[in-house]
């Protein structure tokens, strides 16, 4: 633990941090730009999730990393073991027992508790890039809730697909105010935007921080005569038999075998009571 | 009844050479102005003043508000400026390009300022652009071609299409039949004159080309190096011009 600071990051480093959160949670879904740092590992692999965790460990936390959903690929355990080596905190592998939750791609079955925080690593926080690449335009049309633009890339979905083929990294409306990209989760995880925990965004190549507190009031876009709808696989998991969960499509063999699983691992493992 | 818009001593310099200087005229409901002179006399500088593209160094542009009646729209603040842009008014541009979205379909283009006003009913959105598309002669099956499939006469009538959805009761247009052919030209201004018709349109509308205005345009100001040099209805100032720069604009297009 000598080599390091608590946390890896220097205390004004985290201080930095932590105000870029602290107005981010005061405007819900406005990305706050902030100095983000070289952290050991390269970016895409959650360097801006990795500070925010960063900035907001205590001694006293649980943590838990997923990636897709599961605790146990590669990102999540380089990540998990960093803060180990690190910060020197208890991990765990149960979404109940963690007080801090970093993830790339989804949001944990098992309801969020008042007092959780989950922190997302974000690769393009702008959810208005794609159709206007200029960053002085993005944020002048953020400032003026200029927000047409949105509406007409769900208009192309439809046009082209028939409905809104968007299933990943859905916008969202924050509180009537900004609109949001809530990260690569799946649009089935876009109700649970709305929860009792914190939860935060970080995205360290682009420098940005963004938030959403307890409780606040989220909504996927949609249009009246094509309404979002969570959609996910329609079969139950061929493990513990849920079927309200998000599944992954898992081929079995070469045969063009292939089975419906839960991507959340842990929520798996404790339905078929064995929790790992 | 009250002018739709109030221009008075409006001024742009930009640094030491001058864009526009000391321009005031009345736009009433239902009237096409059109702004005449040649390259570099100051027609687009004042354009994109009135419209709030450019800030001017001094004057008033005063526009009968829905809501509210007569505002200043130069000391409105950015978004109520950008409200009325995309509901009152409108502005078509000499290029297409610059006044589309290339990379989105036509419908989409035309549905944007729909969209960007509120509408959220993919059907209804759908049918409004189909039926304009119709009405500035764009076969509707193209609604989802991109514009860059289309002729430079139809990406500007889609450009038209695009403005006018919302039904604004102000279009700005810059040279809307340049870069055209002549039969192509002829067209759209046909096109262009019977929807100011139909819609009761006010317009301000510059061009460098008489045969435009003359067509289009109720009454007509003449400008020479950032100034208005004669103003007047259209017939009579283009049949009897009085400044010695309108008579030569006029025989010179004459003998052409
Ligand atoms: N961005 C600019 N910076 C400096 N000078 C400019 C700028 N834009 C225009 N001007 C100058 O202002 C004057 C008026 O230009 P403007 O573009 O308004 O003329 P115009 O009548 O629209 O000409 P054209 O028929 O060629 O479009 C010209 O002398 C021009 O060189
Ligand atoms: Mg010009």
């Amino acid at each position: 633990m000598t080599d390091y600071n608590f946390a890896y990051l220097d205390e004004d480093t985290k201080r930095m941090i932590r105000r870029a959160i602290l107005k981010a949670l005061a405007v819900p879904g406005y990305q706050v730009p902030f100095a983000s740092r070289e952290m050991p590992m390269p970016y895409g692999w959650g360097t801006g999730g990795v500070q925010v965790s960063a900035a907001i460990l205590t001694p006293e936390d649980v943590m838990k990393v997923i990636d897709q959903g599961a605790d146990d690929t590669t990102n999540a355990v380089s990540i998990r073991r960093f803060f180990e080596k690190t910060a020197g905190v208890a991990t765990t592998t149960r979404t109940a027992e963690a007080t801090v939750i970093q993830t790339r791609h989804r949001i944990p079955e098992t309801p969020l508790r008042e007092g959780q925080v989950l922190v997302y690593q974000v690769p393009i926080p702008e959810p208005l890039r794609f159709l206007e690449p200029r960053e002085t335009e993005t944020r002048r049309m953020h400032a003026l809730e200029d927000y047409g633009l949105m509406h007409v890339k769900l208009y192309e979905d439809i046009a082209r697909h028939g409905r809104i083929a968007t299933s990943y990294a859905y916008p969202v409306k924050v509180e009537g105010r900004y609109v949001m990209d809530p990260s690569p989760i799946p649009k089935f995880d876009n109700p649970r935007l709305k929860s009792e925990a914190i939860q935060l965004f970080g995205a360290g190549r682009e420098q940005r921080i963004y938030a959403l507190p307890p409780h606040c009031r989220v909504e996927s876009l949609d249009f009246e005569d094509h309404p979002f709808e969570a959609s996910k696989a329609d079969h139950p998991c061929a493990l513990c038999g849920a079927t309200g969960s998000y599944l992954d499509e898992v081929i079995t063999d070469d045969a063009g075998g292939r089975m419906f699983v839960c991507s959340d691992t842990d929520f798996c493992a404790t339905r078929r009571g064995e929790a790992a | 009844m009250t002018p739709l818009l109030e221009v008075r001593g409006l001024t742009k310099s930009y640094g030491r050479s001058l864009g526009c200087a000391e321009v005031s005229f009345d736009l009433w409901p239902g009237e096409v102005m059109g702004i005449v002179g040649e390259s570099g006399s100051g027609k687009s500088t004042l354009l994109n003043c009135l419209a709030g593209l450019l800030e001017p160094d001094a004057g008033e542009v005063i526009f009968d508000t829905r809501a509210d009646g007569p505002r200043d729209v130069l000391r409105m603040g950015e978004p109520e400026r950008r409200w009325l842009a995309r509901t009152d008014w409108a502005f078509v541009r000499q290029n297409p390009r610059d006044g589309l979205r290339m990379g989105v379909s036509a419908g989409a283009n035309v549905g944007e300022r729909l969209m960007a006003v509120g509408a959220r009913h993919y059907g209804d959105i759908r049918a409004r652009a189909t039926d304009w598309l119709r009405r500035v002669e764009i076969d509707p099956a193209r609604i989802d071609d991109r514009p860059r499939t289309f002729s430079g006469g139809m990406q500007q009538r889609l450009q038209i299409a695009r403005n006018l959805v919302t039904g604004p009761r102000l279009v700005f247009m810059d040279e809307p039949t340049g870069g055209l052919d002549v039969s192509v030209q002829a067209r759209l201004l046909d096109l262009l004159r019977g929807l100011v018709r139909d819609m009761g349109l006010s317009a301000v509308v510059v061009t460098h080309d008489l045969a435009v205005v003359r067509l289009l345009a109720h009454r007509i100001m003449v400008m020479k190096d950032g100034r208005v040099v004669e103003e007047g209805l259209t017939d009579q100032v283009l049949d009897d011009p009085r400044h010695p720069y309108t008579q030569l604009l006029v025989s010179s297009v004459l003998q052409v």
